[in-house]
């Protein structure tokens, strides 16, 4: 038998026992306030940032706001000869073309996350390796890990894309490739008020799938962030009780993921609403109010970065109106998601 | 052989000479994870309507022989088994065999509570969802709270979250999950080690009533708990001898036998609290 107990402590020390705790120096303690002070400081000069961003475009608005108004917002012409101003299609053309990126960034996305969570990928290559009884080999052993490693750089890759790479490939690769489709589905079913242009180039469909892909990586990154901090213990308890792998995604790790989820979505939503290169080289700037996924359209940020260069000092007022307008879109998208997140993850936060 | 799924849920085998039926015969001979040897030699019969304990010491494969028992080692990458598990007279590791409905027969209750973050009702008739029963849910759902002991404390609440539950709570909400479906054998893995000595109780009592109906393995560090539950007691210990950490039975009987009259040297030290 031996002892389990382990020496006591004093045998390990030679001489009597000597305390080295003291309090905290002089230095050490104002280090403290001002580190505190400093975060301080930097937090608010974030929230002054945006304040005065704000103020600018508002007072170089101020005049155009004076002579038009609400109109504004609901004018459907821009015509710098006659000085008439409206974006409301520019409105209806950012609200399609993310949510339309939206649904498809988000399905995407999400999709990838449970993809990646779930050990698809590493699996599969396991069971190629089990074929070849290598599964354990210190070099093939690691390669399942490796290749999901991978997948996961080159995704978040995506986003290091400069924004104007993705007009180019919308342009020479996107629309070529679907025009065949786009034109089967005007002429066949025309009828549906989704497909009753044909796609002559650049519009909403093209531009919506390259701003889905732009936003895949922020929904599929925080996604998956959301799914592995489900505890492992909830798993466990779904297959326990029987229920298949698609049964306990749906049913399990995507509602106790949920919050993480919509939070992505909706961070995603802010950037499909702001993109503009991409969509300005994509969506065919046309001041047209379409349901039609084939027709070119417009979009705030886009006609801010098409108008910019060339404009008269009454327009450039007349544009940080647009700007204006943008902004408040995106500051009351994120504000919901924000109130609807914290609705969702309150009921149940209350014992743990 | 059995060739299908559905074979899972056939009559139960004849009794045979003692007045007691095998429902689960496992006879693992070795177990791997990766490379790992887990368990070797670990033969148990689990028998009908009587509680069957594993005991022995942290990391000598109990919950691994457990787990096996219902493929949730199956979840396991590397996992990779040797021998046979027979449930009512099936062999569960048939390649014809889907796990997924082994699981839906043999329930389990895991060592930390572990309810969905959703209602407590919606908790207890998940399993009932899932064999899409399309019976009187409410009132199987009331039958495995008032079988689990948890009814008179929920009644009123059935709709809110079941992580507003009390940890006894939780492990007990649990077990009426597990039993909603009246699967045909219960697999605990240390229900207790996460409760207070009166939640304990309750669960033990519990588990001496689910007995009448259901058939019961469990798996726990305390071997009172063992001693007043168990009617047959397995005792695994590490075997270091082959340079690994391999699991094995040692020794398989009567509780009662098992504890007061150990045959195997390494039982006796271990229910005397003597290591080595
Ligand atoms: N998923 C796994 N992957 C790899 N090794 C594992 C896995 N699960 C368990 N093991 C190993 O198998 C051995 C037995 O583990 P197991 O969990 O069955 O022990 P246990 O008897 O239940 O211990 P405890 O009483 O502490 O719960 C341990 O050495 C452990 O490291
Ligand atoms: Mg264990």
């Amino acid at each position: 038998m031996q002892k389990i107990v382990p020496a006591n402590i004093r045998d390990i020390q030679d001489g009597p026992r000597k305390s080295i705790s003291r309090p905290p120096t002089f230095i050490e303690k104002h280090c403290n306030s001002v580190f505190g002070w400093a975060t301080y400081f930097f937090a608010w000069l974030t929230v002054l940032l945006v304040l005065y961003i704000v103020c600018i475009i508002a007072i170089q608005a101020a005049p155009a706001i004076r002579d038009y108004g609400l109109g504004f917002i609901t004018g459907t012409t821009w015509d710098a000869n006659t000085h008439q101003y409206g974006v409301l299609p520019e409105i209806w053309g950012t609200m399609y073309s993310s949510l339309l990126a939206l649904v498809i960034g988000s399905l995407f996305g999400v999709a990838v996350a449970v993809f990646l969570s779930e050990h698809f990928l590493s699996s599969f290559v396991f069971s190629i390796e089990k074929l070849f009884g290598v599964q354990f080999h210190s070099f093939w052993g690691k390669l399942p890990d490796k290749f999901e490693q991978i997948l996961k750089n080159l995704i978040e890759l995506l986003a290091a894309i400069p924004s104007v790479v993705y007009g180019l490939w919308g342009i020479f690769f996107v629309i070529p490739l679907i025009r065949p489709v786009c034109d089967w589905l005007n002429t066949n079913l025309g009828w549906i008020p989704i497909f009753n242009t044909t796609l002559s180039g650049p519009g909403m469909l093209p531009a919506s799938i390259v701003l889905a892909i732009m936003i895949l990586p922020t929904v599929s990154a925080i996604s998956l962030n959301a799914l592995l901090a489900v505890p492992p213990k909830l798993r466990e308890a779904s297959y326990g009780l029987g229920a298949t792998r698609w049964e306990t995604i749906l049913a399990i790790l995507i509602p106790t993921a949920s919050k993480g989820i919509f939070g992505s979505i909706i961070l995603a939503f802010g950037r499909a609403l702001g993109e503009t290169m991409a969509l300005a080289m994509l969506v065919g700037n046309a001041n047209v109010i379409s349901w039609s996924l084939f027709s070119p359209a417009n979009t705030l940020a886009a006609l801010l970065a098409n108008n910019f260069p060339e404009a008269g000092p009454k327009e450039v007022g007349v544009l940080m109106f647009a700007a204006l307008i943008l902004l408040a879109i995106t500051l009351f998208v994120n504000m919901i998601g924000a109130f609807i997140l914290q609705k969702a993850s309150t009921p149940n936060e209350g014992a743990r | 052989m059995v060739q299908n799924a559905q074979n899972l849920s056939s009559a139960p085998n004849p009794a045979n000479g003692n007045g007691k039926s095998v429902v689960i015969d496992c006879n693992i001979t070795e177990l791997y994870y990766g490379k790992f040897k887990a368990v070797r030699d670990t033969r148990i019969p689990i028998e009908r309507n009587r509680i069957t304990a594993f005991i022995g010491p942290s990391g000598c494969g109990k919950s691994t022989v457990l787990r096996c028992l219902n493929r949730m080692n199956d979840l396991v990458r590397g996992f990779r088994f040797e021998g046979h598990v027979h449930f009512q007279g099936a062999d569960i590791y048939h390649p014809s065999i889907d796990p997924v409905a082994v699981r839906r027969y043999i329930g389990m209750v895991f060592q930390q509570p572990n309810p969905f973050a959703m209602s407590i009702y919606r908790n207890v008739a998940f399993g009932l969802k899932l064999n899409g029963y399309k019976g009187d849910r409410e009132e199987r759902v009331k039958r495995a709270l008032c079988a689990a002991a948890l009814w008179d404390e929920v009644k009123d609440k059935l709709h809110t979250s079941a992580l507003s539950l009390s940890g006894g709570q939780q492990q007990r909400l649990c077990i009426a999950r597990a039993i909603a479906t009246e699967p045909e054998v219960l697999l605990m893995d240390e229900p207790c080690s996460a409760l207070d000595p009166i939640a304990t109780r309750r669960i033990e009592e519990l588990m001496l009533e689910l007995k009448e109906s259901y058939t019961i393995a469990i798996v726990t560090h305390n071997l009172q708990q063992a001693q007043r539950v168990a009617d047959k007691t397995g005792f695994l210990y590490v075997d270091t001898t082959q340079g690994g950490r391999t699991g094995y039975l040692v020794e398989f009987g009567l509780t009662k036998q098992l504890f007061e009259d150990p045959k195997e040297k390494h039982t006796q030290d271990y229910i005397h609290g003597r290591f080595s």
